[in-house]
């Protein structure tokens, strides 16, 4: 078993237990973080496939957006009393050592790393796949892709008009 | 171990889980959730087979447009159980049973 694999199995307990973690767990808060990690796990296995330009997006649209629109709609939907807000922090001097411990690590990979120099004509390498979407999105996929952003609108129309409040 | 196979249990297994989530949650949001999950399970297979399987990127295409559909999905049922909140004060999916107020 290589480091590889151990990494790609790391990423598939993530995102399986997170997903577990979502349908089991009790609090709708706690199912919502755990969400994220699930989704973040994707986006790992994302780059396992070498689809990277995915892995990004996945990480933008999904966790940027949609977990944030579904935070939203726990916090506007549950009844205040059921939320206990707790701003105060707990473990100071754990939490101390393993931020301070992570960020020199972080710290020593930076320094230690040898970093990759480039050649003086990179070519089609680092930007395959992005290119290649891009150029199958403005011709192959042309349709698709404007039936897309035409459905992207009318959800944006629906969900205004429906979320609006009916006195004028 | 990094294989077709391995690729399609761990989209299978992000499947049920989203199902199970639909089939027993109360609260929509939850169901909601459930159903990004099944999303991505069937994300997972596209690219998984997109790159075990040919040598052409239309999996991740189609994945893009899977994360497409999916915002729309979570933009708009999010508005549909806001409103749902607003006129009948629960979003427990037992508790909507009536067609009218």
């Amino acid at each position: 078993m290589s480091g590889f694999d151990i990494v790609f199995l790391f990423f598939a307990v993530i995102t399986i237990g997170s997903a577990a973690l979502v349908v089991f767990s009790k609090k709708i808060t706690h199912a919502a973080f755990a969400l994220m990690f699930s989704l973040f796990g994707v986006a790992g296995l994302y780059v396992f496939l070498s689809a990277d330009f995915l892995a990004a997006v996945q990480i933008i649209i999904y966790i940027g957006g949609i977990l944030v629109l579904l935070l939203f709609g726990v916090l506007l939907t549950v009844k205040i009393s059921s939320i206990t807000i707790t701003t105060q922090s707990t473990q100071r001097i754990w939490g101390a050592i393993a931020g301070t411990g992570l960020f020199i690590l972080v710290l020593t990979i930076i320094i230690r790393a040898d970093w990759f120099i480039p050649e003086k004509d990179p070519g089609d390498i680092y930007f395959t796949q992005s290119r290649q979407i891009g150029e199958r999105l403005m011709t192959e996929y042309l349709l698709p892709f404007e039936i897309a952003s035409v459905l992207l609108l009318a959800a944006l129309i629906g969900a205004m008009f429906m979320i609006r409040s009916e006195d004028k | 171990m990094i294989t077709l196979d391995s690729c399609l249990i761990i989209g299978a297994a992000l499947f049920t889980l989203g199902f199970l989530a639909v089939l027993t949650k109360r609260n929509a949001i939850s169901v909601l959730m459930g159903v990004e999950l099944i999303l991505n399970a069937a994300n997972i297979n596209f690219v998984a087979f997109g790159f075990f399987r040919s040598y052409e990127i239309h999996g991740v295409l189609i994945a893009l447009f899977v994360i497409v559909i999916a915002v729309s999905e979570a933009a708009v049922a999010l508005a549909i159980v806001l409103n749902i909140y607003r006129n009948m004060r629960t979003v427990n999916l037992d508790e909507v049973d009536s067609l009218k107020k």
